[in-house]
């Protein structure tokens, strides 16, 4: 148990000593809660949609806490590549322990900056509804955490060095992001766009956080926290899979 | 302690180690020498579980390094050719980690890490991120935390890389010294034959792949006739350069395999 408490002591100790990055990774999600959210405000109001500001928010901190947590799963290549995953993995600990340490230790740090990320979006004139919204958003918050911290560690173990790290954004966590239902309503899609929405487990992770913070779910409270759970514990298996093949 | 039996690693069409076997007895310092590229890195890698051979077998302490890869890690401590630390934590917390990690009680732990960091002479920094330190510095490092829990058998690959002379001593006494009152079987690689002389109670020359011959320091100067270690060695291994390991465009080849799978 001590290691894996050391090694998610690890990630929060490097999380809260990067200030500079805390800040830099606000910078992308807020332009879109600023941006979209007052700049699509008046259209979505006419369509019928309500308030946008209120709709985006939670699609928002879904995003942040689906960028840090593929960052933290992935940044077991920097590991690789700085030498240290090596020192991990000679040492008399069963790899299982190691990866879970990391794993929870990148769910924490995202979910610190989810947090974050709801602070500013307070800020900003979002309102959560009903006393229990936070707390049950902080709940969807951890599973979409750890089921993108697992897609990270297991690709991050997969891959041999920073070269795919470029594809990987482009090819599979914005779409990630773009198709999870975050910035538009999943209401009468297009049928290919629909299929697609519901393949994507950050849709039900979005759809969970709407649930909580705005009580307007899509798919519904319960079918989001069964399919995250199951996916979570899916992608833990192939992340802890993937990481005791590991050769260095 | 250690045995190491017609091992085989090739790393698709390049032969790293080629069919080697050797014995390393308890309570035996033993130096790999070779050039650059000779698969010196590669055996201490299968050895400490990192890789597996593609054939052939080994025995750590009675256990196979490539089945019981968990037990057999609890019998060996490493310190890594190529850095190991993480550069976001200071010298103590990188200390501390390995400790946890290597299961040292804590008190121990506390006092190992403070005699240790006194004896590389980096307890003045023990608060500074890593991330600052020179080379050297992070060269003690290394060593001082793969010194910090006692196991039955040290692997050292090219220690002394990059360290001055104060530190190397320091280093080679310490090695010595655990070797003389622990028995710890210390497995070395070096490029500079004095400290093989000085300190290893057997030398393995390996060249290609291969091991080309295996005996005590003065064995190998009398069977090749040389006056030193050194020309020992420029007579076992040749005087050409050798590539050490792969080229970019080989680099690049691999991970356009790996992307294909």
């Amino acid at each position: 148990m001590n290691a894996v408490y050391i090694l998610w002591l690890r990630e929060l100790k490097k999380y809260l000593r990067s200030r500079v990055q805390i800040v830099a990774s606000l910078g992308q999600p807020l332009l879109y809660l600023l941006a979209l959210g007052f700049g699509l405000g008046p259209v979505f109001q006419r369509a019928g949609g309500g308030s946008y500001l209120q709709f985006v928010a939670p699609g928002v901190i879904g995003m942040m806490v689906l960028f840090t947590s593929v960052f933290s799963g992935i940044s077991l290549l920097w590991d690789r590549q700085f030498g240290f995953l090596k020192e991990t993995l000679v040492a008399p600990v069963p790899r299982i322990r190691i990866m879970i340490g990391r794993t929870l230790g990148g769910a924490t740090v995202a979910m610190l900056q989810g947090t974050l990320m709801v602070i500013l979006c307070l800020i900003a004139g979002f309102r959560p509804v009903g006393p229990g919204a936070l707390p049950l958003g902080l709940v969807f918050m951890l599973l979409i955490a750890i089921v993108f911290v697992a897609l990270g560690v297991s690709i991050g173990s997969s891959l041999q060095d920073m070269q795919g790290f470029q594809l990987i954004m482009n090819f599979l966590v914005m779409p990630i992001f773009f198709l999870s239902g975050a910035l538009f309503p999943l209401d009468s899609l297009p049928k290919p766009l629909a299929l697609l929405t519901r393949l994507d487990p950050l849709s039900y992770g979005v759809d969970g956080l709407r649930a909580a913070l705005i009580a307007a779910p899509h798919f519904g409270i319960v079918t989001d926290l069964v399919v995250l759970t199951a996916v979570a514990v899916a992608l833990l298996w192939l992340g802890a899979w993937r990481f005791s093949k590991i050769e260095v | 302690m250690i045995r190491v039996q017609h091992v085989v690693k090739r790393f698709g069409e390049f032969t790293a180690v080629n069919d080697i076997s050797f014995d390393v007895h308890k309570g035996e310092i033993f130096a790999f020498l070779g050039p650059n590229g000779a698969g010196k890195t590669t055996t201490i890698r299968m050895l400490t579980t990192l890789l597996q051979p593609t054939s052939g077998t080994m025995q750590l302490n009675g256990l196979d390094p490539t089945v019981q890869k968990e037990e057999a890690r609890r019998h060996f401590g490493i310190v890594f050719q190529d850095p190991s630390l993480d550069q976001d934590l200071t010298a103590r917390e990188n200390m501390e980690l390995h400790g946890v990690l290597y299961h040292v009680p804590r008190k121990e732990r506390r006092e190992r890490i403070e005699m240790l960091l006194r004896l590389f002479d980096l307890w003045d920094r023990r608060d500074t991120v890593v991330k600052q330190f020179s080379g050297g510095m992070k060269r003690r490092l290394e060593i001082a935390r793969g010194l910090l829990h006692t196991p039955k058998i040290l692997f050292l690959d090219e220690p002394t890389l990059g360290l001055d002379p104060q530190s190397r001593n320091q280093l080679w006494t310490h090695v010595k010294r655990l070797n003389e009152t622990e028995q710890v079987t210390v497995f070395l690689t070096t490029h500079y034959m004095d400290e093989a002389d000085r300190v290893a109670h057997r030398i393995a020359v390996i060249d290609h792949g291969r091991i080309v011959a295996i005996g005590s320091s003065r064995e190998l100067k009398e069977r090749t006739g040389a006056g030193s270690l050194e020309e020992a060695f420029l007579a076992l291994t040749g005087t050409s350069i050798r590539d050490e390991s792969a080229s970019a465009a080989d680099h690049m080849r691999q991970v356009a395999r790996l992307w294909r799978r």
